[in-house]
């Protein structure tokens, strides 16, 4: 059965009554994090954490690919865009974010021939009209944007189009939730899990994160009845004791998700060890290229060379992203550091915890 | 514009034709005989009016019939470029017109004479500049302005994107009219004349490096008749104007910043056309930083909205004019959003350019 | 990361080999790859995400929402009930 939704999942009364219910059911507090940029972006576009009782905590943890891609990563990129012949791609989300000294967008201003693409087809077919140039895709996102960067890649070897490249960047959700769960400092109690994330890779993979450590998650989507929907299963759980996995986004997500998506990751990519900005090496927790598809890695055409990496001493986006510490206890937050001028990553991305409390703060009378 | 003395062009000497080119060379932009064609064969034939055509170094404006005394001159300068030069519902020259017709009626004037400067990068096509000019003359007819001064300069290729065009408009303000960013007050209404980030979109589109359709078109449009006609039936209108860079959300945080105000705008209420909506849906933009040339705010009494809103929906660029906020005292210098769930945020000056997301 | 949106596919065809549709998202169209959902049929609705389906949609958790929500409310009206007749 195929259909549109045939529910306004933005409907204020539908939302507003899983509000009532997660009041009736609370009665004591919870810490709640979402991993997922774009449920952040909804969260505080909707006020919904306005609606919630005060003893439910949203936290927002590291699911802004732009937060959470390393500084060394960012440095290369930089780097790479300023080789001349090469046209470097990325996702709007990344001209803004900084490097040591610089971002995406001012080298651009210096004469780097940046551009943004809304999908990596873009950048293959850049490649193939730019024979003479070397494309460059800047390959971020967690594993919502992965098949898509698979598939061209396939789409490119198939067209024998050799002069296009990725920058492979790209983190895995699951093992994230595994560094905040074990790490003694944890005050997350449930989580809400990715609904994009997982309408690609299932969620049988969170049922094993429950089962070890005794937490609920609950698969929940971006419109306010779903985020509410998903908010009120995952108290339900805590105040029932239950930790299970259960999926609020049913309309695009099966326990074993789709299957196709996976084997094109599984084609192209394998795990390797990734740096997460702020909070460092999480084993095993990013992408990339396989010996058989080595060649359309920009690192292995490329030179890059670097010096020390530093991060502004006054930005403590790790905790942030960690959930152990929230922006307004930053002495940074809307001083030194504010969009147009960010110290980290966090205050870039629209969907960073510090842009976000920034932009959707409210000013309380 | 000044004319060189040159020989008459009679008898065996073969002037060099104008239809020998194209487009747009160096020598265009030399002041000689290739400019003075340029000139009368394009700029004289499409924009031309006694004054212009006079080919004089400036215009002589006389003020006995056109200004009343206690009539104030009103004055407003822009310079307009956008990629693509042509894109769905407008181009660069009705770009140009409008947006410096409306920056002199957002302050309660009568638009009458503009000036236009254009800078030609070599190799534009002269069909190109004549599109532009033919649409710059229906948009001064329409808005029943005209332009008595211009001039033209030619930039080597690489360095001007085609086609830069630069205007200064002046106008008439009736004696006693105050309409003024910082005249907003708490109590008052805020309007918008029609549905937003049109402008934004289409120009989007029309770049083609985003990889969408739609039926989407600009909104570019001179606003100086629906204001005139406004300010004779709600002559207590406090502030009036266009949200064009940055949006209606940017515009309204300088308002509520001259004005020392709050303004609390009900997201329900702000009307965006559904192509528009999903568009933003869809590259991860928000409509209230979108660019409008075709629409205005207008901040006035909340006892005359109703009077103000039948007046404007019964006029051409205002059929979709709505009421979306309200002015308050405090917290000055802010503009809130109240979302269809009762929920509020504060809404931020446009930091930078909106770029299409992914995240 | 995760802005995608429901589309609805119009047509769908191959261009150099890999399958590609053009899908209407409610007045605005884009080419969208379908070689991660080759399965999917002209008007079915998929969520797209950089240019890309991820997956089809399906209309059963509609019911499933409306319904949890009825056995909730059910259920407070069965302990208010409860309440009053103490």
């Amino acid at each position: 059965m195929n259909a549109s939704a045939p529910l306004d999942y933005r409907s204020a009364e539908l939302t507003r009554k899983f509000i009532e219910q997660i009041r009736h059911i609370t009665t004591q507090p919870w810490n709640i994090m979402e991993i997922c940029g774009g449920q952040t972006h909804a969260l505080l576009q909707y006020g919904i954490d306005q609606l919630l009782p005060p003893e439910i905590t949203l936290i927002h943890g590291p699911g802004c690919p732009v937060c959470v891609t390393s500084l060394e990563a960012i440095e290369t990129a930089l780097q790479i865009a300023a080789q001349p012949g090469v046209i470097f791609t990325t996702f709007g989300d990344m001209l803004r974010v900084p490097g040591n000294h610089q971002d995406l967008f001012s080298a651009r201003a210096n004469g780097a021939d940046v551009r943004v693409v809304v999908s990596p087809m873009d950048a293959v077919g850049l490649a193939q009209a730019e024979p003479e140039r070397q494309v460059v895709f800047f390959a971020i996102g967690f594993e919502t944007t992965v098949p898509s960067i698979a598939a061209s890649i396939l789409h490119a070897e198939r067209n024998h189009i050799t002069n296009f490249s990725i920058l492979p960047a790209n983190v895995l959700v699951p093992p994230a939730i595994h560094a905040i769960l074990s790490s003694p400092e944890n005050r997350v109690n449930g989580f809400l899990a990715a609904g994009h994330v997982c309408a690609v890779m299932g969620y049988w993979e969170y049922e094993l994160i429950a089962a070890q450590y005794h937490t609920p998650l609950v698969v929940t989507g971006f419109e306010p009845v779903d985020l509410a929907r998903g908010i009120y299963q995952t108290v339900r759980q805590l105040e029932e004791g239950r930790c299970q996995v259960e999926n609020a986004y049913s309309r695009a997500v099966t326990r074993e998700g789709n299957r196709t998506a996976q084997a094109l990751i599984n084609h192209v990519f394998e795990p390797v060890d990734r740096q997460w900005r702020g909070i460092g090496l999480i084993p095993r927790s990013g992408l990339g290229l396989r010996a058989a598809y080595r060649s359309f890695d920009a690192l292995e055409r490329f030179p890059v060379a670097f010096n020390t990496l530093v991060e502004s001493p006054l930005c403590i986006a790790g905790q942030v992203l960690r959930g152990v510490a929230t922006p307004h206890d930053c002495p940074a937050f809307s001083r030194e550091c504010t969009p147009s001028s960010p110290l980290g990553a966090p205050m870039v991305s629209s969907e960073g915890a510090c842009a976000a409390y920034y932009r959707y703060q409210r000013v309380k009378p | 514009m000044s004319e060189a003395n040159f020989p008459s062009m009679q008898g065996p000497v073969c002037p060099l034709p104008l239809n020998q080119h194209d487009q747009i060379v160096i020598g265009h932009g030399s002041g000689g005989l290739m400019t003075h064609e340029l000139i009368r064969n394009l700029f004289q034939k499409y924009l031309g009016n006694p004054t212009l055509n006079a080919s004089n170094d400036a215009a002589i404006l006389t003020t006995s019939n056109e200004m009343p005394a206690g009539l104030r001159l009103v004055v407003s300068t822009d310079a307009h470029i956008v990629t693509p030069l042509f894109f769905p519902g407008g181009d660069i020259g009705r770009l140009a017109i409008c947006g410096t017709v409306n920056d002199v009626a957002m302050m309660g004037a009568q638009p009458r004479y503009l000036t236009a400067t254009f800078i030609l990068e070599e190799g534009l096509p002269l069909t190109t500049l004549e599109a532009v000019l033919r649409s710059m003359q229906a948009a001064c007819k329409e808005a029943g302005v005209s332009i008595i001064a211009a001039d033209t300069k030619v930039t080597e290729k690489g360095k001007s994107d085609g086609l830069f065009i630069s205007t200064s408009g002046f106008g008439w303000l009736p004696e006693g009219r105050q309409i003024a960013g910082d005249q907003a007050q708490p109590g008052d209404a805020v309007l918008v004349s029609g549905p937003i980030g049109n402008h934004g979109i289409a120009v989007m589109q029309a770049r083609g490096n985003l990889g969408f359709q739609s039926e989407v078109r600009s909104d570019t449009a001179p606003l100086n008749a629906l204001v005139w006609g406004l300010c004779q039936a709600v002559p207590s209108v406090h502030v009036l104007r266009d949200p064009t860079r940055g949006g209606l959300a940017t515009t309204l945080a300088e308002i509520a910043m001259q004005s020392q105000v709050c303004i609390t705008l009900e997201e329900a209420a702000i009307p965006i056309d559904q192509p528009v909506r999903k568009a933003c849906e869809l590259l991860g933009l928000d409509p209230l930083y979108l660019a409008n040339e075709g629409k205005m705010i207008i901040i006035l009494p909340e006892a005359d909205a109703p009077t103000a809103l039948s007046y404007l929906r019964a006029k051409r660029y205002g059929e979709g004019a709505q009421l979306i906020g309200k002015v308050s005292a405090m917290p000055a210098g802010q503009v809130w959003l109240r979302t269809p769930l009762g929920t509020t945020r504060v809404l931020e000056m446009l930091a930078g350019e909106m770029l299409p997301r992914i995240c | 990361m995760c802005l995608a949106i429901p589309g609805k596919i119009l047509e769908i065809y191959e261009r150099d080999g890999t399958l590609m549709s053009k899908v209407d998202f409610g007045g605005v169209q884009q080419e969208v790859c379908l070689a991660t959902t080759p399965e999917a049929q002209v008007g079915q609705y998929v969520i797209v995400h950089a240019g890309f389906a991820l997956n089809l949609l399906s209309a059963e958790e509609a019911e499933e929402t409306l319904r949890l929500l009825k056995e909730l409310e059910d259920s407070n009206q069965a302990d208010e009930n409860l309440g009053e007749g103490e």
